[in-house]
């Protein structure tokens, strides 16, 4: 199963069905070498279920801008071109909203004067290690900054070359999905048969559509709820590839942090002929 | 005019299934759907759509091949890598505008995109204020800000006193938009290791905004353990535990009909300590003009 890379993304669009817990487990299920990299950076919890080991702690900076006063004869130019409005002048006075600024280092190529340098700042961290034979990373924003872009690049930075990545999504349809589902040769749609979760599952297929990834769902809690979500799935020929039943005792092991395949090993072998039917799919 | 959200850090503890349940309890008030990008809440209120506008995010750079010579400056200049064998990647562009700064022949230039939608409906409850933000859109924060202030708007105009956000799982900028100049914040969390560990995370936010948060556990008797370690998470972090909602299938059942549980079953277990929270809410808002100066005090973790 090695050689070629494939990363596979695990997303969903509503939140809490279940995409930590099939992340979790089909990388578990392998015997071998498998990346499992959690990219939910605002609210991370795979690293709950697998217990790594962290060997290297990176911080993930962006850089931000700032104005050598003695230079600057507040021109505004700065202030106008940035999209973001992270740059104000006030009267005689550059304020910088360091939280909004994208660091496209636009301020730095229109002033006139060269008055605008840019230094690091710390967003989050990515933590890099081992969980059993699994390699492990996730990332952490800081708690009270908005972007979780740069972090989750930095945690994409760590993908293989080769091998078997899989790659825990945020919840929601909106940049922080696209960005880490981004470049994934297939996405497995975690939902749950209700109405909230079809809903939510139609946005992902678009996004996924938009991105021209392709992919196919994997029903969590099967039993409750109704039945609209197998029509859906069986109107718009999408497969629907594993169905994890509703089940107290997965519930539970979920909610101690427990894999739930140590338990009941019969699902090892279940997720992966998961990745077996994936491979086939994107023809490796 | 008062403003509640409804916040989780995680997602799918129950946000929308309480925010639903406290609009019916509330009479009328202004319901505003925060989660953007996944907003669910309107399957349960059933809006009428009154009126619609556009959203417009962030720009979109677009290179005019009569013009570029192919120098490759945009290439090498922009920071996204957003500029691939002169094609812009509307994945990747932000819209920043130093492409079309640093095109020599001024090739590149930025247009506005469409992002999304926002809404002005009715609901049997009270007007709602809600939105759609497009399939791989960016920029839900400032989407947020246009649906809060939509929902202050109608609270003006239809002189109503209180407004209920529906907000988005996780701690970014749509989370932070959620949470400025909010009265009230209550945090439904989940008692699994994953909730509690988010809980710590969005109970941050809310400190670093300096407003004091309530905890409403939903399904507390999954796990009746990791709800004790909740409690006294919540209490060495100030953080009130105002409810604990126990785990019912009811909830499930009223979701697949299309109404709040509270209208569905109202005797039902999680109604009836959904009530309980509401009351609970209520007094607390009650406390009325002392609420503004309620600042948090110092905490620790």
């Amino acid at each position: 199963m090695s050689g070629q890379r494939v990363i596979i993304s695990v997303a969903s669009g509503k939140g809490g069905t279940g995409k930590t817990t099939v992340a979790v487990n089909m990388a578990l299920s392998f015997g071998g070498r498998v990346q499992l990299l959690d990219c939910d950076v605002e609210e991370p919890n795979a690293h709950i279920f697998v217990k790594p080991r962290i060997g290297k702690v990176k911080p993930v900076f962006v850089p931000v801008p700032k104005v050598d006063e003695r230079l600057c004869d507040h021109c505004r130019k700065c202030a106008e071109f940035c999209e973001f409005h992270a740059i104000a002048v006030v009267a005689e006075r550059v304020m910088m909203f360091p939280e909004l600024c994208h660091g496209c280092g636009g301020c730095l190529l229109v002033c006139p004067k060269r008055a605008i340098a840019e230094e690091n700042r710390e967003v989050g961290a990515v933590k890099v290690g081992m969980a059993g034979a699994v390699d492990f990373a996730y990332g952490e924003l800081n708690v009270g900054e908005p972007m979780p872009g740069p972090v989750i690049r930095e945690v994409k930075a760590e993908i293989k070359n080769n091998g078997i990545t899989i790659i825990d999504v945020p919840p929601g349809t909106s940049c922080p999905v696209v960005e880490s589902v981004y470049g994934s040769n297939y996405c497995l749609l975690v939902t749950e048969p209700t109405p909230f979760g079809l809903h939510d599952l139609k946005l992902m297929v678009g996004v996924l559509k938009e991105l021209k990834i392709p992919f196919g769902v994997v029903v969590n809690r099967a039993g409750i709820g109704d039945t609209k979500m197998h029509e859906y799935c069986g109107s718009e020929r999408i497969p629907i590839l594993l169905e994890i039943p509703f089940n107290r005792r997965i519930a539970e092991l979920y909610s101690q942090g427990l894999p739930f395949i140590h338990e009941m090993p019969e699902w090892k072998d279940r997720f992966l002929s998961l990745f077996a039917r994936i491979k086939e799919i994107v023809g490796d | 005019m008062k403003q509640i959200a409804i916040v989780s850090g995680k997602g799918g503890t129950g946000k929308t299934t309480l925010t639903a349940s406290f609009a019916a309890l509330a009479g009328e008030v202004v319901i505003a759907d925060c989660d953007v990008d996944a907003a669910t809440l309107h399957l349960i209120l059933n809006p009428k759509v009154v009126s619609k506008q556009e959203f417009k995010g962030q720009k979109l750079a677009s290179i005019d091949k009569a013009k570029c010579v192919e120098c490759r400056l945009c290439e090498e200049t922009c920071r996204y890598d957003a500029i691939r064998n002169l094609e812009i990647d509307p994945v990747l562009c932000e819209g920043c505008g130093v492409c079309a700064y640093i095109c020599p022949r001024s090739a590149i230039s930025l247009s506005e995109r469409i992002s999304g939608e926002a809404y002005v409906s009715e609901t049997r409850f009270g007007p709602m204020s809600h939105a759609k933000l497009g399939a791989a859109e960016a920029n839900s924060g400032k989407l947020v800000a246009l649906v809060r202030q939509n929902a202050r708007q109608l609270a003006e105009r239809e002189n109503l006193s209180l407004i209920l956000i529906d907000g988005p799982p996780g701690i970014g900028c749509p989370v932070i938009a959620s949470l400025t100049g909010i009265d009230l914040v209550v945090v439904v969390t989940e008692p699994t290791l994953s909730g509690l560990y988010d809980l710590g995370r969005i109970l941050g936010v809310a400190r670093h905004f300096g407003v004091i948060p309530r905890v409403i556990i939903n399904m507390h008797d999954i796990n009746s353990e990791n709800a004790e370690k909740i409690i006294e998470s919540c209490k060495r972090n100030y953080a009130e535990v105002i409810a604990k909602v126990p785990f019912d299938l009811t909830v499930t059942e009223a979701m697949v009909a299309g109404k709040p549980v509270i209208e569905y079953s109202p005797s039902c277990m999680a109604s009836k300590e959904i009530r309980r929270a509401w009351e609970e809410i209520q007094s607390i808002l009650n406390i009325g003009t002392s609420l503004e100066g309620d600042k948090a005090p110092v905490w620790e973790i």
